[in-house]
């Protein structure tokens, strides 16, 4: 009796969500891997011709995919390097003895609360228009013209853009760790006459290892990831260049209603992420030490 | 000269910080000017301050119903997702059976999962399911609640399942034996110990719901549900821009954020940390 209510009670309890996410997660992934097998446009009286896998191998000669892939990487190589510099910086401006950290930490967080999409058409402005008009005004039309008609400069636009997002989240999980540092080890290392570049070296930053872990993860796959910023800053223009992964996967299926390879290209992306992501947690994590 | 130089470094870094928040400055400016002011100076503060681009973006947006929808959305899904996911991780906890295991790590791998690669298939069962039965998911804001309780799930349920580990059993024990039954103790002893991680789930999951574009754009085709992230983007689909116009809306779009953020620092800070786990 006693055993029967129990089995009731954890049905009740976890059967609601556990609908919610086989129905939105896990069913649509196995569908996603079955039509990836097929040509297909999307209307659902039209046929699905079953193509094996030649969706997967077309992905390897299809220059427009393989240069988004090739962006992507610049793209994130570039962000992951800017971001952590920029808020392994501000983190430790703003756990110094300053009066204005408190200020200068409000401020540098708030455009992470901002969305992507807002974020991009805020800077699409400044890209274009701003720059423009500083260029008039300086005589330098060279440096300060619309950045989003050049397609390195208008990836480059990208990545501050982006940086300027995410800079203000990991500064926060740098401040925690960082914060996180025992008071009597750095007094220790103060006492010993270890300079603040040593401190820096030897202390602050082996012990941010698992903010670096997490930031790093956080960076690497939202940048790998990244959708609204390319949307709304320049829209994958200009001519493609600055098209990215996730918008080269969206335009396959919805744009040109490749349902079937759109789809294998959202799995191969799916994996790519995986294996990068989970390799980085693994190779940081081993380089955490133990207090 | 040493008090002179602290104050000097103070300045310094005050101002980068300032400097940091130019585009905002610039917006918002830009938001007052005539369009030959803007084309002038893009830089200068406005010679006066008019709204009428404010009033004029407010209508073209439907800013308001917008806002309407935007909160809604987040209000709704967020009630539900924090309900649910504490009551599924609490009987996973608690139940370590093989089953539990088994949900759980189903929650943990997927998490590393794209939305570009569920998109489509999902919209495809979602689109049948609405023209076969009565459900109906695709252009409804109980279909777009529903689908984010799925892929809200596998954060709410990690972040819930890590705290409650650490919660000590004894005390559900005890009213165990004094004859409650599940649902008592959960709601009346576990959910107000889970305050902490709560506020964590809250504010992770506003960031996302109210800043989310893709999923409603592609679920909610009708004009009167957009939420904010949609409308802007119509909004600057459908007029060739222009940029006093556009910075007011786009003031209008962060006014909400901004005092969210003003309000709820302190639980946004404590939020984002806790919430930041590998």
């Amino acid at each position: 009796m006693k055993r029967k209510s129990d089995n009731l009670w954890y049905a009740l309890f976890t059967v609601p969500l556990l609908v919610a996410f086989i129905m939105v997660v896990i069913i649509p992934f196995f569908m996603g891997i079955y039509y990836s097998f097929f040509e297909w446009n999307g209307i659902p009286t039209e046929p699905k011709i079953f193509t094996g896998f030649s969706n997967h191998a077309k992905l390897f000669s299809d220059a427009r995919f393989l240069s988004a892939a090739g962006t992507t990487v610049i793209f994130t190589v570039v962000s992951v390097l800017l971001i952590n510099v920029l808020s392994i910086a501000f983190s430790l401006l703003v756990t110094s003895k300053l009066r204005v950290r408190n200020a200068v930490r409000t401020m540098i967080f708030m455009p992470y609360l901002i969305g992507g999409l807002i974020l991009g058409y805020i800077w699409k402005f400044i890209f274009s228009d701003v720059m423009i008009s500083i260029g008039e005004s300086l005589g330098r039309q060279d440096l300060f013209k619309s950045w989003l008609q050049d397609d390195k400069l208008a990836l480059l636009a990208i990545v501050i853009v982006f940086a300027w997002q995410m800079a203000g989240y990991c500064m926060i999980i740098y401040i925690a760790g960082i914060q996180g540092i025992p008071e009597d080890v750095m007094e220790a290392a103060e006492v010993d006459g270890a300079s603040y570049f040593q401190r820096l070296r030897k202390i602050i930053f082996p012990l941010l290892m698992p903010s670096f872990t997490i930031c790093l993860f956080m960076t690497l796959s939202n940048s790998f990831k990244i959708y609204d910023v390319n949307l709304s800053l320049t829209a994958g223009g200009p001519r493609n260049a600055t098209q990215m992964f996730a918008m080269n996967v969206y335009e396959e299926i919805f744009k040109y209603s490749n349902y079937g390879y759109g789809q294998a290209k959202a799995l191969i992306f799916f994996l790519v992420v995986a294996l990068i992501t989970l390799t980085q947690v693994a190779l940081t994590k081993r380089k955490e030490v133990q207090m | 000269m040493k008090r002179l130089g602290k104050v000097l470094i103070e300045a310094l870094v005050f101002l980068i910080a300032l400097i940091y928040l130019s585009p905002v400055y610039i917006m918002l400016v830009n938001s007052f000017k005539s369009r030959s002011e803007l084309f002038e100076n893009s830089l200068a503060l406005p010679k006066k301050f008019s709204f009428e681009y404010y009033t004029t973006a407010m209508e073209k947006m439907d800013f308001l119903k917008a806002f309407g929808n935007s909160l809604f959305m987040t209000l709704v899904t967020i009630g539900l997702l924090v309900l649910l996911s504490s009551m599924m991780a609490w009987m996973l906890v608690r139940n370590d059976h093989k089953l539990s295991k088994i949900i759980f790590m189903l929650f943990v791998a997927t998490m590393l999962i794209p939305f570009q690669t569920l998109m489509m298939p999902l919209m495809q069962l979602m689109g049948r399911i609405s023209n076969n039965t009565f459900l109906q998911i695709i252009n409804t804001r109980s279909g777009l609640v529903f689908m984010y309780l799925g892929f809200g799930a596998s954060m709410a349920v990690f972040l819930f399942h890590g705290f409650i580990k650490s919660v000590p059993i004894s005390l559900e024990e005890a009213a165990t034996l004094d004859g409650c039954t599940k649902g008592g103790i959960f709601f009346r002893i576990v959910l107000p110990l889970l305050k902490p991680i709560t506020v964590t789930v809250i504010i992770l999951n506003v960031i996302w719901i109210w800043n989310d574009y893709l999923l409603p754009s592609l679920t909610l085709t009708d004009k009167a549900l957009r939420t904010i992230p949609l409308s802007t983007f119509y909004f600057f689909g459908e007029f060739t821009i222009q940029w006093n116009l556009a910075m007011a809306g786009l003031t209008l779009t962060i006014i909400p954020v901004i005092l969210f953020y003003i309000f709820a620092q302190k639980y946004i800070i404590k939020g984002v940390t806790d919430g930041a786990v590998k």
